[in-house]
């Protein structure tokens, strides 16, 4: 706990002191005035909450704050915590119980989808894994290459097909070698896309039925890759995702820039859909299992 | 939540029915609205406050026009300061002494790359000789992504991995003044601006060659970083336009509010898809309307052109003036509207009263409403779809069991088409004029 907190306040360092200053007046030995719900109202906004989540929060707070007879604004500061935290559960555990296991990672354009498959494949290697990469995005230009990049760097096979071949067949291909070698688990990445991109929803819909056919059950995880800087178009990104390829979780990405990923409130309040890592770093190892209490250290700039 | 601004707006404002000018209580309620509507655009807070308290001042004692009811009004006043804000787009700074160089700029995965090759397309279908500068040496394979799209486009990508990206930049433009290149375009990697090492590589860069263009890439999905993002790069290098990209999502683009109002620069270009030609000039009160929610019916417009076949979309307008609109052509029609994507999505981007009335309907009754239509039009022999007229019982019988229906519900599409047919029959006489009124 410790350690995961101290790599997360390292990866969000640079963040925090922007508005550590900022809450420590904010909720310093002051009266509770309008001005204080107002600044209050600010920070939750700015941290991508949204106006939804935002308002829900104040409201709970203000009822708390008259039932408790609070008038100095220091009290509010424990609450403002407790309300977040309440809001996130603990990620389960990835487990999985089938061999191979498959994967099937998702997400709109540069969201970091291969990058997170890397960290994800350190990760389990660490674990003493084996394992196998499935390159579907044959789309963007580069994509297979990167993938290769990463699974040479690994030591991880990267199973790929032609540029503009079709993605569903990579995956089948990727799950048939998978099969045949005994690994323990099988990531396929997938192109980006918009959510709002008709076809190619349906593109993706089709791969996901595809991996079912070549191995029963599969795919055993779809997650999606969600950039942190992310503003409120992430509730319906996840949504749409969600409707076509059964999302079971969330990873969200690229935490260690300056944005906050305060749209993970929604996505679990809304869709119940667990938050299971977040990126705080650039290195394989700066992926780590998502902590509720450190990200809300990170919402409060603490 | 999802209500449009004007229908809030409107809401409001038909309580007080007022005329004449603009109280100041009037337009503070009105104000929280906007507020609202452009928060949910993920505009940053601090400009929502003094774009709000700028708007305030110009709607007090407003004169309300005799065209125009309040709520009208105060969008009006709105929107005119969201354009102003906007500004007018601006072409690429091509001038000066050969070659000219634009540098890309921002965060990972906002598109730099893509962008790249657009305008690097462009600039070659303008006959432009242009040279690509592949400046991102650490992600795994963004040279080799910046190569194959030099390749389809036939564009020479320079890239050396022994040297620094500043030193690379150098020695390209260089080549590129040697060999008589009109234009040099530098890729380089995605980085948060709070990166000092990685910003000391871009100062290093504007200090090694002349840049006529530094290009802020953004994705328009960004929520309130973008402002910070923005303030970020302008201070350590400076920047001289914008491109916004991935706009052809349902985004409402509210960052580009944000980055505007603290660097002031132009926005140059939008990014509007994956392929290599989508990349357009953008036009300032579209992207203010979408960023009000105001519904984009120039997005619906074009998504529906890009679903169509515009061929058997002409055939069928043309029976439809003739009044043979066939079964066979209202399948069509599903068919294609199916095309344009969801219809929960269709829905959001209409605007006025029939957005309106749309958000009161469930899109999946609609959805399976056409399923049902399709079933039982499949059903029907070619004869049958061309002349409904010959539909007797034993025929609905036999439909209704072939589509797995209920001969009522076969009956009820007979119904809805011979409505339809009649609403044909009008618009034929009264031509398109009746249409203006559902667009409120």
């Amino acid at each position: 706990m410790a350690e995961f907190l101290s790599r997360w306040r390292a990866g969000l360092a640079k963040t925090s002191k922007t508005t550590f200053g900022r809450i420590a007046t904010l909720l310093g030995a002051t009266e509770i005035t309008r001005a204080t719900w107002d600044e209050l109202e600010d920070l939750l906004i700015q941290a991508d909450l949204g106006i939804e989540t935002t308002t829900e929060v104040l409201d709970s707070l203000q009822r708390l704050t008259r039932s408790s007879g609070w008038t100095q604004s220091s009290e509010l500061y424990s609450a403002l915590r407790q309300e977040l935290r309440s809001r996130l559960d603990i990620p389960p555990a990835v487990v999985f119980s089938n061999k191979p296991a498959v994967i099937m990672m998702v997400g709109v354009n540069g969201a970091g989808k291969t990058t997170t498959i890397a960290k994800l494949a350190q990760r389990f290697l660490n674990e003493k894994k084996t394992l196998l990469f499935g390159a579907a995005d044959t789309f963007r230009a580069g994509a297979v290459d990167q993938l290769q990049v990463w699974g040479d760097r690994l030591g991880v096979d990267v199973i790929a097909g032609a540029p503009e071949s079709d993605p569903g067949a990579v995956a089948f291909n990727a799950i048939q070698a998978g099969i045949a070698r005994g690994v323990d688990i099988i990531l396929i990445d997938t192109a980006g896309r918009l959510h709002t991109r008709f076809n190619l929803m349906e593109e993706l819909k089709k791969v996901h039925r595809v991996i079912g056919k070549a191995s029963p059950d599969a795919p055993h995880a779809v997650w999606l890759i969600l950039d942190a800087s992310t503003g409120q178009n992430a509730l319906p990104q996840a949504r749409a995702f969600k409707e076509a390829v059964g999302v079971t979780g969330v990873i969200l990405s690229k935490l260690d820039s300056s944005a906050r990923g305060g749209m993970a409130f929604a996505i679990q309040h809304e869709l119940g859909l667990p938050i299971l890592f977040a990126g705080l770093g650039e290195k394989p190892e700066d992926l780590t299992p998502f902590d509720p209490d450190a990200f809300v250290e990170g919402i409060l700039g603490n | 939540m999802f209500e449009t601004l004007t229908g809030r707006l409107n809401q409001i404002f038909d309580q007080l029915r007022k005329r004449g000018k603009l109280s100041e209580a009037d337009v503070d309620i009105a104000m929280r609205e906007v507020r609202l509507a452009l928060l949910e655009a993920d505009v940053h807070f601090s400009v929502v406050k003094t774009f709000i308290a700028r708007v305030r001042e110009r709607a007090i004692g407003a004169e309300v026009s005799r065209a125009l009811n309040p709520g009208q009004q105060v969008i009006k006043i709105v929107n005119d300061e969201l354009i102003a804000t906007l500004g007018e787009p601006a072409p690429l700074n091509l001038t000066g002494a050969k070659p000219r160089v634009i540098m890309l700029v921002g965060l990972q995965g906002s598109g730099k790359t893509t962008q790249a090759g657009k305008l690097a397309r462009m600039l070659r279908s303008k006959g432009e000789r242009v040279m690509l500068v592949a400046g991102d040496p650490y992600r795994p394979a963004a040279i080799q992504q910046l190569q194959q799209l030099g390749e389809r486009l036939d564009v020479p990508v320079e890239s050396d991995t022994t040297l620094t990206p500043p030193e690379l930049a150098k020695r390209a433009v260089d080549k590129a003044e040697k060999g008589g290149f009109g234009v040099v375009i530098i890729d380089t990697a995605g980085r948060s601006q709070l990166d000092s090492e990685l910003m000391n590589e871009l100062k290093a860069i504007v200090a090694n060659v002349v840049l006529v263009d530094t290009l802020l890439v953004i994705d328009s999905m960004i929520g309130q970083e973008a402002l910070n993002i923005a303030i970020g790069f302008r201070d350590a290098i400076g920047i001289t336009g914008l491109i916004l990209t991935k706009m052809d999502g349902d985004s409402r683009g509210g960052a580009a509010i944000s980055v505007r109002s603290v660097t002031g620069v132009p926005i140059k270009f939008i990014g509007t898809g994956e392929k290599l030609d989508a990349l357009e000039v953008y036009d300032p009160s579209r992207l203010a309307s979408r960023i009000l929610g105001m519904g984009d019916m120039i997005g619906l417009i074009e998504r529906a052109e890009a679903a169509f076949d515009s061929e058997s979309a002409q055939k069928s307008t043309e029976k439809l003036m003739k009044g043979q609109f066939s079964l066979d052509d209202w399948l069509d029609q599903m068919k294609q509207m199916k095309k344009m994507g969801p219809l929960s999505q269709i829905m959001e981007m209409l605007p006025g009263q029939m957005g309106q009335a749309a958000r009161g309907i469930d899109p999946n009754d609609i959805e399976k409403n056409f399923k049902t239509t399709e079933a039982i039009i499949n059903s029907m022999t070619r004869k049958e779809r061309r002349d409904p007229d010959i539909l007797n019982a034993s025929r609905r019988r036999r439909i209704a069991a072939g589509a797995g229906m209920d001969v009522q519900d076969v009956n009820k599409l007979i119904k809805q088409f011979r409505e339809m047919q009649k609403m044909m029959k009008m618009f034929q006489k009264s031509g398109m004029k009746g249409m203006g009124k559902m667009f409120g």
